[in-house]
């Protein structure tokens, strides 16, 4: 179904960096001097995680002449926000700097990146918004990175990769949800994987299929870390976005978390309330990939075990390929969802679009129908 | 409903349990404090014998990392799937409002009573100076 | 919202599951040194002395300790004489096989430490020992109780030998491959190990636990039980991926595979998002000559524990829809702490049919039982 009548929110769409080279004016003098000395600035920082040239990762009509896909903001504004007249865009950046070894190096490349956001896409387009790209090892630094670009209202959520060094709830990663909670912005755990562990206890795949596939799987351990950890116990106001992380694994997931609760629950007595109703509260997972079932009536029976319509986002995922034309939205979800979906749910978590929204509204610019004028 | 005397109170110790069948079914009579409540010795959940279980107390913690231990001795722990019931209520720890363990009222009455009403049981023996710990099935 | 609780409809019709097949039994052992009888000399000395070594840290006990007493036992099943829960044959017909009346179980030995053990010459003996202690102790005595071949999978050469070695031996009904091994199991080094299953007519189980040294999860090492025992399921589903996707069930299209212990909710979607990533990468697995999902539904089979618990306990009944009625076969784990009771497992009462395929006749086909 195609969602350009209600002009959604996009809440994940990747801007590629098209060579580090492009970081460099946005870094400090200091850090400039260090990379270049080393070569750095010629290294490609392509995560594992997404191969740029996989078919997966780009849809071949939004393949561009040259360079990465989602490198350039013309054709994104041309394949995304204008083809499904999205009010906004968030901008997740997937690249090696925020998993490099060295914490250091890590977050000054991480502020560049920030930095290269803002000017290169969220000062030239007014629908656009970001994620604050942080380093994951570092939790400290982290917090820091994420106070400064805090202050600039466009930066609208925290971005976490899903698999890293430690499961995502333990305790040294609190400064970051600390301070997260503290500025009212979400974390988004997007997809991806620093590879300092294999794919499962099973050891390492062969293929990238295998990789792509059990991403899923990865969520699945995050989340139950920041359950059992108690993430949402220490932090009760913190919302997290799960960002390309698949849709239709998710009731039989809560099922059995909740039944592991309640014989397991002593060991970890922090969790008082059921796990799905912490999730339901705290918890919302982007539309694409949905992993659609073979029919719709699948799709509806899924819906209703996700049992919640504030859960899901919308989002393009752009430019990777889930799905063709501008039929972003899966088949089969209810009429009365789809809105929900495609604007109230995403500016109910994302507080910093909700007051632009309101701002839009109150200079006239949203017409008593919800449609902005042009 | 009939009043049955499964116990003396000395039978049953602080802290203890004694399963006993009325009417066909196993009741667990609890001691706790020396208070007595009674179970259905069959959890809710998949038909464990519950009474079976441990007698635990409730562990909580109000944050990660902050332990507390309460209510000392007043939990029943499933022998199967360790689902944790207050043995007072016959609630169920994680589902208070929709799963409970089947409770019977349990009354402690002197010998002196049992004997003299017409609901003196069948075999135990009744000695006036003693208690003894009855359920209403 | 509502949990359900004992359906009396249900009790009332548990005759119906007497005569049950068990897909999932756990025996174990008195005291460690029962196992010396069936080594040779040079390794039951190295038992006493260095004895088993696998990739954690903890020698003797697991990183991720149980909840109930005895690794994670009921605790209604210690028998009289004090021992370890599946230690007695006679305690076990009282609470399971006489109970009910089982007509099989299969059992999944999670003794021995010989799947995981580093020393793989070692490991191989262990294997071969667990093997003649299953005949011994347990179907011999009783032989409603198959036994499942334990081989040590990094030993290549000892695991084929001890495969054919069982194979024809009915008492024996699959083998038992450690699914926390090195490498996915679908990696072609495994490749020779599964033929000899599929050549002997044998399907492979594989039954959750331990670890081949990495992670639980993708994203590291979890800290609780609590995220230990969810994570059975994500390994299961690797395995699936892996299997699926290297394409060896285009290389063996006779192996039959049964999922253990992992429950089986988490199956449907697994192959969706397997059919719908796999549209845009077929290039990269240019083997595979069907979707996915055709691999599972042909080649794989769960086991119901633990029951999964849906929020809508109908929900039950359209989850085992789309994995296929045929491929669902009851068990019990007997007797861990998480393990199901055949009369209360289920929540909503299933059509009859569903019930005898479940319960009976799925792992009749499956194990070639008369």
């Amino acid at each position: 179904m195609d969602p350009s009548p209600f002009q959604p929110i996009d809440c994940d769409l990747h801007p590629a960096i098209p060579t580090t080279r492009a970081l460099l004016p946005y870094l400090d003098a200091y850090w400039r001097e260090h990379i270049t000395r080393r070569g750095l600035e010629a290294d490609n920082l392509e995560l594992s995680s997404f191969p740029a040239n996989a078919p997966l990762n780009c849809r071949p009509d939004w393949r561009p002449e040259r360079g990465p896909a989602g490198a350039d903001l013309a054709l994104l504004q041309r394949h995304a926000l204008d083809t499904f007249q999205s009010r906004y865009g968030i901008l997740n950046v997937l690249n090696g700097a925020q998993i490099l070894h060295s914490e250091d190096l890590s977050a000054a490349l991480c502020r560049g990146i920030n930095r290269w956001i803002a000017a290169e896409w969220l000062d030239r387009d007014p629908r656009l918004r970001a994620s604050i790209t942080v380093p994951v090892r570092s939790p400290e630094l982290a917090a820091e990175e994420i106070e400064r670009c805090a202050e600039d209202k466009r930066f609208v959520q925290v971005l976490l990769l899903s698999q890293t060094e430690m499961p995502l709830g333990r305790r040294q990663y609190w400064p970051v949800y600390r301070m997260a909670e503290k500025l009212g912005l979400p974390i988004g755990i997007h997809a991806g994987s620093a590879q300092l562990h294999p794919p499962s206890a099973t050891g390492w795949f062969s293929y990238y299929l295998e990789d792509y596939v059990q991403q899923a799987q990865g969520f699945a351990g995050t989340l139950n870390s920041l359950l059992t950890e108690g993430v949402f116990v220490k932090f009760p106001k913190l919302k997290v976005v799960l960002i390309e992380s698949g849709v239709t694994w998710f009731p039989a997931y809560m099922w059995r978390i909740n039944k592991t609760w309640r014989g397991v629950r002593a060991e970890t007595p922090w969790q008082e309330r059921m796990p799905s109703e912490v999730i339901r509260e705290n918890v919302r997972l982007t539309t694409q990939p949905f992993d659609a079932p073979d029919t719709v009536a699948q799709v509806k029976t899924i819906l209703e075990e996700i049992g919640s319509d504030r859960m899901l986002l919308f989002s393009t995922d752009y430019p990777h390929w889930h799905f063709d034309g501008a039929d972003a939205v899966p088949e089969g979800l209810p009429p009365e969802l789809i809105r929900k979906i495609l604007v109230d749910n995403p500016l109910e978590t994302y507080p910093r679009l909700a007051q632009s929204e309101l701002a839009q509204s109150e200079f006239g610019l949203t017409g008593a129908d919800g449609r902005r004028t042009p | 409903m009939s009043r049955h005397v499964v116990a003396s109170v000395e039978e049953i110790a602080p802290g203890t349990c004694k399963v006993v069948t009325i009417k066909g079914r196993e009741i667990g009579v609890f001691n706790v404090n020396n208070e007595f409540f009674a179970l259905i010795n069959r959890c809710p959940h998949q038909g464990a014998p519950l009474c079976r279980g441990a007698i635990v107390s409730r562990l909580v913690a109000p944050s990660p990392g902050d332990y507390r231990l309460e209510r000392p001795g007043e939990m029943l722990r499933c022998p199967w799937h360790c689902w944790e019931f207050d043995i007072r209520t016959g609630q169920s720890w994680c589902d208070p409002d929709s799963v409970h363990a089947r409770t019977y009222a349990c009354d402690v009455e002197p010998g002196e009573a049992l004997a003299k009403g017409p609901f003196a049981a069948e075999t135990v023996p009744v000695e006036v100076e003693q208690k003894y710990v009855v359920v209403t099935v | 919202m509502n949990v359900t609780l004992l359906n009396p409809q249900i009790e009332t019709s548990q005759q119906s599951h007497l005569g049950f097949i068990d897909c999932d039994v756990h025996p174990y052992f008195k005291s460690p040194a029962e196992f010396d009888e069936f080594l040779p000399r040079k390794w039951r000395a190295h038992r006493a002395s260095i004895g088993g070594r696998t990739r954690q840290g903890l020698a003797k006990a697991s990183n991720y300790p149980r909840m109930s007493p005895g690794t994670g036992q009921r605790m209604d099943a210690w028998p009289p004489d004090g021992s370890h829960p599946g230690s007695d044959l006679p305690f076990m017909q009282l609470q399971l096989l006489d109970k009910f009346n089982v007509a099989y179980g299969l059992l999944a030995p999670l003794v021995g430490g010989a799947a995981a053990e580093r020393n793989i010459d070692f490991g191989a003996a262990m294997a071969t020992a667990v093997n003649d202690w299953q005949l011994a102790r347990f179907c011999d005595p009783d032989p409603r109780l198959k036994g499942a071949v334990q081989i040590n999978i990094e030993h290549e050469k000892a695991a084929i030998a001890e495969i054919e070695a069982r194979a024809g031996d009915r008492r024996f009904a699959q083998v038992n491959i450690p699914p926390r091994s090195i490498e996915p199991l679908g990696r072609r080094r495994y490749w020779p190990i599964l033929e000899a299953c599929a050549a002997n007519n044998l399907p492979v189980s594989l039954h959750l636990g331990g670890t081949a040294g990495h992670a639980s999860t993708g994203g590291g090492v979890v800290s609780f039980y609590h995220e230990e025992h969810p994570s059975y399921v994500q390994s299961m589903a690797a395995l699936v991926t892996s299997l699926v996707c290297e394409g060896v069930f285009e290389h063996l299209p006779n192996l039959k595979v049964v999922l253990v212990e992992g429950g089986f909710a988490w199956l449907p979607a697994l192959c969706w998002r397997l059919d719908n990533t796999w549209k845009a990468l077929k290039a990269e697995v240019p083997f595979l000559r069907q979707k996915p999902s055709e691999y599972v539904r042909q080649h794989i089979w769960v086991t119901t524990q633990p029951i999964e618990e849906p929020e809508r306990p109908a929900d039950m009944l359209s989850t085992l829809e789309w994995i296929g009625i045929d491929r669902v076969m009851f068990s019990t784990d007997y007797p861990h702490w998480d393990q199901d009771d055949p009369r209360f497992a289920f929540k909503v009462p299933l059509p009859e049919d569903w019930k005898r395929k479940i319960y009976h006749d799925n792992a009749m086909a499956v194990y070639g039982f008369e």
